[in-house]
């Protein structure tokens, strides 16, 4: 802890020696410093601008990208730039929501990186002075067969249990998938979703000239120091060594801190708020200041501290826990000062908004910086980085992925080997970790294809999902990005909810190489595609790039954070079989398309070729039928088809009431390919017979390909395919199959 | 009638039982804080479950010392009707209003999931509504709800009739003899694991927990028609 004693270089000695490196600035951007001071900054202001520079802070190398998004509709009351997006639900209310990584934390130190990225995520969604009502993740990890992977995704699932429950906010949904592109560098995403009324909405804006800024929360600490110099390098196996680098979480903490803000913003004298994330007391004060083209004076000296002997820089960088920066109306000091004290809370007017726009720090009587904020907050400088079409692109042009796979004699072993994938496998030892019934508004919990939760007193409840299949978008960007927003959008409707908007996590490898800028800007572009097609802008979110272990990039991976409008509690489905004699539907078609998909990765160990095609609009054509239908009470069941094609859904509607079912279907196609080929825009419907009758009507008026192609009732699922028996297995050994998986490889 | 909940720094399960008063016994219902001195005005008190302080300490441990629960033991004394769920349940066993303590989970995991009880006394006040022995399903959303007593406090339990429900199919923590909750020998107060206040609507899975709340005001209204005509 080389901090706690040296002594800090000079100004001279950080242009000489080039100290600012270490600490992530380039040359250039040294340089663009002295340009903007007109001097050489001092050790505070370098590390200032190092952490707002950072990629993490400053999209610098992601913004030319992200403008593109389609990030406006009727309904958005918050686009990107706020703490988190917000959606008009009607009745003045609005819900808000937003996702982010916390991946290299987490391949540190699993247990408090998932945890304080639980955390930040909440202080987010409350910063905007909403009521957090759920949250759900979207994890990746390496193959579960290494004891270090066990251990990373054990402990990051305790972490975000640990915090979560605590908290006392559900976590009601997510996703969990496993390939070895993610051994050494695993994903952690998480999304809180929160309910507001319009009038208590807040922003983080620094405005009103004279008024106190004030500090509440955890004192700071030289915990999370450089976090987000941190998250925007490629992990090595120097990153261990950053330990430290990674905060530490208090749940507790934060309950009193959202209860407390939530009852400050009652009070109607908060003029602005923001939470000390990525980058702390820096971001959060440069980036009020700026938006309300102010500045702020703080003193630190009057800064809470947990540890002795702090220096400015120290401060200003770390990134402890559960704080928040609130700027409130003058005079109302005591009155906010007061409501934090209920709540037992530590808190202190820290300092003042100015009119010179300018950021300046006072420690021990001296001013240790001060440097205009627009240059912290806003003037990072942009890079157009040059993409490049990967080589392992062209040559899965050519591979006949088809020709690989030889068709297996008993296709009940392969149903059972790809439910028993740990992506594809029951994940009750994921969820019930995790009290997703907390608030006691959970309508549709874990386990289905999207979360339902209820907006009390009233008849209209919210669908939430997590998705993205890296596989496809490794495969082909465009594509896969598309079918990553298309899939959230299918599962919320099969909810019964019409789709709002989205929320993304971009987790990518360094966007300094070519080829891994050229995924990032065709899955945007593939997002954005589908985004406009299903009318669901983005209105959020967070890049992730350097996601690599010694030099490899992940899979590119979109994480698409999506919440659905259900207009009335009537309107819930949920995937699975309930009556016998109902008749099964399948809507869509189904074309030989195995690459990227589970089947091919168990068959052949790998995967290669092109992923699924999407046409975004026979996408909508089959989301808009099933909304329809939903409606119209003609639905029993909804189930989305994904990973392990039409076998698995039929599997996986069935196990919930452990109903079987009888089907036939006609294909050209083989067996196998026709049950496990992965093709998009397909839906599982169950109804009684007469309202199949005006589903298939109903189908025929919006011009999506529908068939009638089984019954449900039994206690065996089997498939016929041209009148030869495919699958005949018991629905009690199918399920076992899918629902001991992941508990018997942890052990 | 009036039915106060208790709020420590870190309950979080009290929105969940003040709506399914509101829902099921739609009685008046307040939020009491945990600095309260004075519990005079209300009939009922429920102690919400949630992590009290942060439960960093043992689970309870500190919220015992609030100043509200010297007013809860008091009521409790003057024979009001006072429940406690998981957290609440953990917190009256600290405070001797209930014998025994809450370990962690046999399994060290939390555990969230619906699960199978027996009502094994429907002879207390809060267990009327159900047949004696009668299976429900209620969830339990817990990481320290392994209950248990030395031999003499449980043989105690079971004679005088207090394990009000057991686990009936798995034992979810490995609490002793599979119980969930019990009540005190004078059958006022009752502790328990699972969370009746999160199955009181169809759309929660189960709406077994509904009648644990129409039991308490069957027998608030049994006993204040008994006192106004007196």
């Amino acid at each position: 802890m080389s901090q706690l004693t040296h002594k800090e270089p000079t100004a001279e000695q950080i242009a000489d020696q080039k100290l600012y490196r270490e600490i992530g600035l380039t040359d250039e951007e040294y340089q663009r410093v002295v340009n903007i001071l007109g001097r050489q900054p001092n050790w505070t202001e370098t590390g200032l601008y190092s952490v707002m520079w950072s990629e993490h802070c400053s999209y610098k190398n992601s913004k030319p990208v992200l403008r593109k998004f389609p990030t406006k509709g009727p309904r958005v009351l918050q686009g990107p730039g706020e703490g988190a997006g917000i959606v008009d639900i009607g009745d003045n209310q609005a819900v808000v929501f937003k996702i982010e990584s916390h991946n290299h934390p987490s391949a540190i130190e699993p247990y408090q990186g998932a945890a304080t990225g639980v955390g930040g995520i909440i202080r987010d969604v409350f910063s905007m002075g909403a009521r957090p009502i759920a949250l759900l993740n979207s994890l990746r990890f390496g193959e579960l067969n290494s004891p270090r992977v066990k251990y990373l995704f054990e402990h990051v699932v305790a972490g975000i249990a640990g915090y979560g429950n605590c908290i006392g906010i559900p976590t009601v949904g997510g996703e969990v998938n496993f390939d070895p592109t993610y051994e050494g560098n695993p994903l952690v995403n998480a999304m809180c979703v929160g309910l507001i009324d319009h009038e208590k909405i807040q922003k983080g804006v620094a405005s009103g000239i004279g008024n106190p800024v004030i500090y509440v929360g955890a004192s700071t600490g030289r915990d999370g120091i450089h976090g987000a110099t941190f998250a925007s390098e490629e992990l090595t196996e120097e990153s261990e060594k950053k330990r430290p680098a990674v905060q530490v979480g208090d749940p507790f903490m934060e309950k009193l801190l959202l209860e407390a803000c939530l009852e400050l913003i009652d009070t109607g004298i908060v003029v602005g708020i923001q939470d000390m994330g990525a980058a702390g007391l820096t971001s959060s004060s440069s980036e009020m200041a700026s938006k309300a083209g102010n500045g702020i004076e703080m003193n630190l000296d009057l800064v809470p501290q947990r540890e002795a002997g702090m220096s400015a820089y120290e401060m200003m960088l770390s990134e402890s826990q559960e704080r928040m920066l609130v700027v409130v109306e003058k005079g109302k000091e005591a009155e906010a000062i007061a409501i934090f004290d209920k709540w037992g809370l530590a808190s202190a007017v820290v300092g003042k908004v100015t009119d010179d726009s300018k950021l300046r720090l006072l420690h021990k009587g001296e001013v240790v910086a001060e440097v205009p904020v627009n240059s912290l907050a806003d003037d990072a400088p942009v890079y157009h980085r040059p993409s490049a079409v990967p080589a392992y692109y062209e040559a899965n042009a050519n591979v006949d992925v088809l020709a690989a796979i030889q068709e297996p004699k008993d296709l009940n072993e392969t149903l059972k080997s790809i439910l028993a994938q740990p992506t594809v496998a029951n994940k009750a030892w994921v969820y019930e970790q995790y009290d997703h019934i907390v608030r006691a508004n959970t309508a549709v919990k874990p386990g289905s294809d999207a979360a339902v939760v209820m907006v009390r007193g009233t008849r209209k409840a919210l669908a939430m999902t997590t998705d993205c299949n890296g596989r496809y978008v490794y495969l082909d960007p465009k594509v896969g990005g598309a079918i990553a927003v298309a899939e959230s959008a299918r599962n919320v409707v099969c909810s019964g909810a019409e789709p709002l908007a989205i929320t993304d996590c971009l987790n990518f490898g360094s966007p300094e190489k070519p080829e891994v800028f050229w995924q990032f800007e065709k899955a945007c572009e593939g997002m954005s595609e589908a985004c406009v097609a299903l009318d669901a802008p983005v209105i959020g979110g967070n890049v992730s790039f350097y996601n690599e272990r010694s030099g490899d990039a992940i899979y590119p991976t979109p994480t698409v954070g999506m919440v659905g409008l259900i207009t009335d509690v009537d309107h819930i489905t949920t995937q699975d079989f309930k009556n016998e004699g109902d008749a099964i539907i399948l809507l869509g078609e189904t074309f030989a398309e195995l690459g990227g998909s589970e089947y091919q990765k168990l068959a052949t160990g790998s995967i290669s070729g092109r992923p699924p095609q999407i046409d975004l609009n026979k996408e909508a054509a089959v989301q808009k039928l099933v909304l329809t239908a939903i409606r119209k009470g003609l639905v029993n069941s909804a189930h989305d088809l994904s990973e392990g094609g039409l076998g698995v859904a039929l599997a996986e509607s069935c196990f919930g009431k452990g109903i079987g079912a009888k089907v036939e279907l006609s294909s050209e196609l083989r067996s196998d390919v026709l049950l496990f080929s992965e093709s998009q825009s397909r839906i599982l419907l169950s109804a009684s017979p007469e309202q199949a009758e005006a589903i298939l009507a109903l189908a025929g008026e919006h011009g999506v390909p529908a068939e009638k192609i089984g019954t449900i009732g039994g206690d065996r699922l089997v498939v016929n395919v041209n009148g030869t028996e495919a699958i005949n297995a018991s629905i009690q050994e199918v399920k076992a199959a899918w629902k001991d998986a992941i508990p018997c490889l942890i052990g | 009638m009036r039915v106060a909940v208790i709020v420590f720094p870190g309950s979080n399960a009290d929105v969940d039982l003040y709506n399914a008063v509101e829902d099921v016994m739609g009685v008046p219902v307040d939020y009491v804080w945990h600095s309260a001195t004075d519990l005079s005005g209300y009939d009922v008190i429920l102690l919400p479950g949630g992590f009290s302080y942060g439960d960093y300490l043992r689970c309870g441990a500190v919220a015992r010392f609030s100043p509200v629960m010297e007013q809860v033991v008091k009521a409790a004394e003057e024979g009001k009707l006072v429940m406690g769920i998981c957290n609440g349940f953990q917190i009256l066993t600290e405070v001797g209003l209930l014998p025994g303590a809450l370990l962690r989970n046999r399994s060290l995991k939390f555990a969230c999931k619906l699960s199978g009880l027996r009502v094994d006394n429907n002879n207390t006040p809060f267990t009327r509504d159900y047949a004696a022995g009668e299976e429900i399903q209620i969830p339990i959303a817990h990481g320290e709800g392994n209950y248990y007593c030395d031999e003499e406090t449980l043989a105690k339990l079971r004679a005088g009739n207090q394990i009000v429900f057991r686990y009936s199919g798995e034992n979810p923590n490995g609490s002793i003899d599979d119980i969930a909750g019990i009540c005190n020998e004078r059958g006022n107060v009752l502790g328990m694991m699972p969370h009746p206040e999160r199955a009181v609507h169809k759309w929660m899975t189960s709406d077994d927990g509904r009648r644990m709340f129409t039991s308490i005001l069957k027998t608030w209204r049994e006993q204040n028609s008994v006192t106004t005509h007196a």
